[in-house]
């Protein structure tokens, strides 16, 4: 079987770590912000999502590992959007 | 002539012999794999949740607003929390793969009490709510909320039971690499608990405040 690629180092997690930790304090910063609605929603979302796409990239490997299992996670998370969006859809709280 | 296993040699005594430092080669394909669509069938259970929640997040009937019960920074440190337990985790899996099974016991055992210090502000987070009046009967509100974070907290709750079993099969010397109960594999499960907290932290948390 051949290998994809090597681990990174311990310092290189200290290093996610610690970026992962001021977006959480962005996170909180934006959160509490009482102005500005669309801005706060839009921000928090984009935190959100790079905070998530670190630890799947970084800490679960993804971003090294075989493409076969980014591809496996990818169609599971594609199958939780229809679902969202049909269930919103059906009970009119899509808007 | 066999060696006997020890906590130290196992490492090396189940290692396949194509493995590397480094390397993603310490679990069987076909496991990894099995763990991978499991982790892509909890996004459709967790999604299916998270939606339900989207429908009766403003619907808080004769119970509290979540404005006027959600304590931000009580959450946001137990975000940190989980969060900065993925970092021991990665770390445990490295030291694993490079066969410090010392340090990759000290950094279970880390992962593990950060799980269960996460899991007990959950339960004190709980217990202040149903206090205040948030119930699960006392709004769809409420019913969504512990519905999804319990549900959430159960995870953690197994992922800390796995962790602790991990933990215990070390000290006796049968974490294995390529068989059992696999630190790849519990790793993998950890992260993904991690990442559901992310987006429920945002969508539940955050945006209801």
């Amino acid at each position: 079987m051949a290998s994809t690629a090597s681990h990174p180092s311990p310092r290189f997690y200290w290093w996610v770590a610690v970026v992962l930790a001021v977006i959480t304090a962005l996170e909180i910063a934006v959160g509490s912000m009482k102005f500005f609605a669309p801005v706060k929603v839009v921000g928090l979302y984009l935190l959100g999502g790079v905070k998530f796409a670190a630890v799947v990239g970084l800490f679960m490997h993804l971003k090294f590992d075989k493409p076969i299992y980014r591809s496996l996670f990818l169609v599971g998370l594609a199958g939780a959007v229809p679902i969202f969006i049909v269930l919103l859809l059906t009970f009119n709280r899509l808007t | 002539m066999t060696t006997a296993p020890t906590p130290e040699n196992v490492l090396t005594d189940h290692h396949d012999g194509d493995h590397h430092d480094g390397d993603h080669h310490d679990v069987h394909p076909i496991r990894k794999t099995a763990m991978w669509v499991f982790l892509g069938s909890e996004c459709v259970f967790f999604g299916a949740m998270i939606a339900t929640f989207f429908l009766y997040r403003t619907e808080f009937g004769d119970g509290p607003t979540a404005e006027e019960i959600f304590n931000i920074p009580f959450t946001s440190a137990s975000s940190f929390v989980l969060l900065m337990s993925s970092l021991t985790m990665v770390l445990a899996h490295n030291a694993f793969d490079h066969k410090d099974l010392r340090k990759a016991r000290v950094w279970l055992a880390a992962t593990a009490l950060l799980g269960a210090t996460f899991l007990s502000g959950q339960i004190f987070e709980f217990v202040e709510f149903v206090h205040e009046g948030l119930t699960v009967h006392s709004s769809p509100f409420g019913s969504a909320f512990y519905m999804l974070t319990s549900f959430h907290g159960a995870h953690v709750l197994i992922g800390v039971i796995l962790l602790a079993t991990m933990f215990v099969l070390s000290l006796s010397g049968r974490l294995y690499a390529d068989r059992g109960l696999n630190i790849e594999l519990v790793g993998l499960y950890w992260h993904f608990v991690d990442i559901v907290w992310i987006v429920i932290f945002t969508i539940v948390y955050l945006l209801q405040v």
